[in-house]
């Protein structure tokens, strides 16, 4: 049986209560408002400005224009002056740049001889970057009235070289995103609710009148959840080199204290998440308003190179966009992870600065 | 004094939830909170647990200046909540065994002191039950038992029999008076008449400020009032317990089947004369002893006083 007067009465009360709920209504504007805003912006396949190094061991007026002429595409964004083809490779290694153009001392030579005068090697990791730079490969490059116009060559004068991932497999460029983003999903929500469902079943309110510390309820809340996070990890890891054929090329215990540190970062803001909402229902919604930026703003489905100046600063902030670098640079590109010490510290810093401040919002241990 | 709390205020936005509530609660007695549900019981009891900070006022517990010194205070605090506040997922030893480690039992002493708390409040068959599956009554009981865990120099208890049967209630009350027996300062708020009565001393409260105060005797007999009963039939009684509610000299005047229980206030020298003379209607009227409910209904008389005009 339908009766409209029910329906309407239901219908009404439904949208009484969730009037009074002012962190639910601000969400229901908020979510589409700021993602729309944020991703239509940030969505953008068009890479600019790769950071990029160069190593010009010609120093020719040829090869100075070269270096000039691809700066100008504003594809590749030339920060760093390399004096080896091994510096190069290092800078790309540690995620420092994503791209080096080599230029050998035989350019002209190679220029005559019809091969390619010069490369450019590509962190293969990212598949993004190395398909930008294939696309950069066939610019209408090279000023008129050079001796040799590079550009009338037939053949393609640069040569493209993913240093990772030679065979450009999807897998191998998602897995470490999909990792940070699977951890990201299932554990935050653990914590989310952790405190607050303490809260509304009553628990909280006897937990406070015991000797027990705020900090010590935070380590009770976190260290169960890291255990399950690690375990995840493995489970992931495993399923990953054996289905997918992932390559782990890095040392297992980089990618272990990697893991950590995120699994750490991600649950103490879940924490502070709890810290601040009052019911569980507004945990889960916090907690995906995170999550979207997470899995679009992080580098995993969006290139990273075509986000705008305000998306990457926001794509800083979340420990993530540092996780999937991590990843990228131990599983993929063989990297130390005391070799990318900026992400390293972007999550230390993440793990102490929302541990403190879910601290500070406990341990007065009072209901008001 | 075991608590002591001075001019103790609470609010609530507009609400004032406590007003000005002075207590002295003597030690190794058990303490009734007696009120209706909203008159700040809870709000009180969670000041001098120091789980919400006074708008003004102090508060002292166990000699430590509350919220101050609120931890040293938890470490000799045992507090059941209003709400049933152990988790329903764990077993009854598991919620014991957690609530031990967490108030410092020491960890060889936990095992003996769970069995024998298991033993005083007669859980022992139910050690492997799941604490959500138990009844009401079984639930207070752990709650109880958990409260208890670190042997509290003090114990509060918020309504611990509100949601619980007669005869649990009954039984419950046992076992406080067991507690107090061994020398535990408790104090337990409610809003029945008859646990308020057991009480060595207590408080009446009433919108958030002290209404009397005293052992219950005490209070019985310095009603300020005498008490009558007289029959009819209920369709008369509604409009007698109307017009004599109105009179000033009636502080109180309550149906209780098909008898009204009529307070005189004690300026009325012969209240037989003086009711059988205002109030032609009513018929025999017989003397009675003061209750507690009469202390309470005169206590809380000008609330609905103010509340019906
Ligand atoms: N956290 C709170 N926020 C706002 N008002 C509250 C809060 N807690 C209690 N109150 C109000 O304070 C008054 C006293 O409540 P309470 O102390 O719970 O009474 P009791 O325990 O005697 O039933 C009530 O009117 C209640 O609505
Ligand atoms: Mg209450």
């Amino acid at each position: 049986m339908i009766r409209r007067e029910k329906i309407q009465a239901m219908v009404y009360k439904e949208l009484k209560q969730l009037r009074r709920d002012r962190l639910t209504a601000a969400m229901v504007f908020g979510i589409p408002v700021m993602q729309l805003l944020l991703f239509g912006f940030a969505i953008n396949y068009n890479v600019r400005n790769i950071p990029a190094a160069w190593c010009d061991m010609a120093e020719t007026e040829m090869s100075r224009s070269i270096i000039q002429d691809i700066g100008a595409t504003r594809v590749l964004d030339l920060k760093y002056r390399a004096s080896s083809v091994e510096e190069v490779q290092k800078l790309i290694r540690t995620g420092r740049v994503r791209a080096g153009v080599v230029i050998t001392h035989d350019l002209e030579e190679r220029l005559r001889d019809r091969r390619s005068a010069f490369q450019i090697l590509t962190d293969g990791s990212s598949s993004v970057v190395t398909g930008a730079v294939q696309s950069l490969a066939s610019l209408p490059l090279g000023i008129p009235g050079h001796t040799v116009d590079y550009k009338t060559q037939e053949r393609l004068p640069i040569q493209v070289l993913p240093l990772y991932n030679p065979e450009q497999r999807t897998a191998v460029d998602v897995i470490p995103g999909l990792i940070g983003v699977i951890l990201t999903m299932t554990l935050m929500l653990f914590t989310a609710i952790a405190l607050v469902r303490e809260r509304e079943h009553g628990s909280m309110e006897m937990l406070i009148t015991t000797p027990v510390s705020a900090m010590e309820i935070i380590c009770g809340k976190l260290l169960p959840y890291i255990g399950i996070g690690m375990f995840q990890t493995v489970l992931i890891f495993l399923l990953g080199v054996l289905v997918f054929r992932l390559p782990v090329n890095g040392r297992v215990i980089d990618i272990a204290a990697a893991v950590l540190m995120f699994i750490t970062s991600t649950l103490t803001l879940g924490l502070l998440i709890s810290s601040f909402v009052k019911t569980q229902f507004q945990a889960v919604q916090l907690s995906i308003f995170i999550l979207l930026p997470s899995i679009l703003l992080s580098g995993f489905v969006f290139p990273y190179e075509g986000m705008p100046t305000f998306a990457r600063a926001l794509s800083k902030v979340l420990p993530v966009t540092h996780f999937i670098e991590l990843m990228r640079g131990i599983v993929l590109r063989n990297a130390r992870i005391s070799e990318m010490p900026v992400q390293v510290f972007s999550l230390l810093i993440f793990i102490l600065f929302s541990t403190i401040l879910a601290w500070e919002r406990m341990k007065k241990k009072r209901l008001d | 004094m075991i608590i002591q709390t001075r001019n103790l205020t609470r609010d609530f936005d507009s609400l004032r939830a406590v007003d000005n509530l002075s207590l002295n609660i003597p030690e190794g007695e058990i303490y009734g909170f007696l009120g209706p549900n909203g008159s700040g019981k809870s709000t009180t009891i969670r000041m001098i647990c120091g789980l919400l900070t006074p708008t003004s006022g102090e508060v002292e517990a166990l000699g430590y200046t509350i919220p101050r010194e609120a931890e040293k205070l938890k470490a000799r605090l045992g507090y059941m909540t209003q709400k049933f506040s152990l988790y329903q997922e764990l077993t009854v030893e598991e919620n014991l065994q957690f609530l031990a480690a967490i108030q410092g039992v020491p960890r060889r002493e936990q095992k003996a002191r769970i069995t024998e708390l298991c033993g005083q409040f007669h859980l022992e068959k139910r050690r492997s039950q799941l604490a959500g599956t138990m009844s009401g009554g079984q639930k207070q009981r752990l709650a109880l038992a958990a409260a208890i865990v670190h042997k509290p120099d003090l114990l509060i208890l918020d309504e611990p029999t509100s949601a619980v049967d007669p005869e649990s209630r009954r039984e419950f009350w046992e076992y406080l008076f067991e507690l107090a027996g061994k020398g535990m300062s408790i104090l337990v708020s409610t809003h029945y008449m008859d646990e308020a009565e057991r009480c060595h001393r207590l408080a009446i409260i009433r919108k958030g400020s002290l209404s009397a105060e005293g052992e219950p005797l005490k209070l019985m007999e310095n009603l300020g009032a005498r008490v009558l009963l007289a029959e009819g039939r209920a369709e008369e009684m509604i409009h007698w317990r109307r017009q004599l509610s109105a009179d000033p000299l009636i502080p109180g005047c309550t149906q209780i089947g098909n008898r009204l229980r009529i307070m005189v206030a004690s300026e009325v020298e012969e209240p037989e004369a003086w009711l059988t003379r205002s109030f032609p209607f009513l018929g025999d009227l017989e003397r009675t002893r003061a209750n507690l409910e009469d202390v309470f209904v005169r206590a809380t008389h000008s609330e609905h006083m103010e509340e019906e005009q």
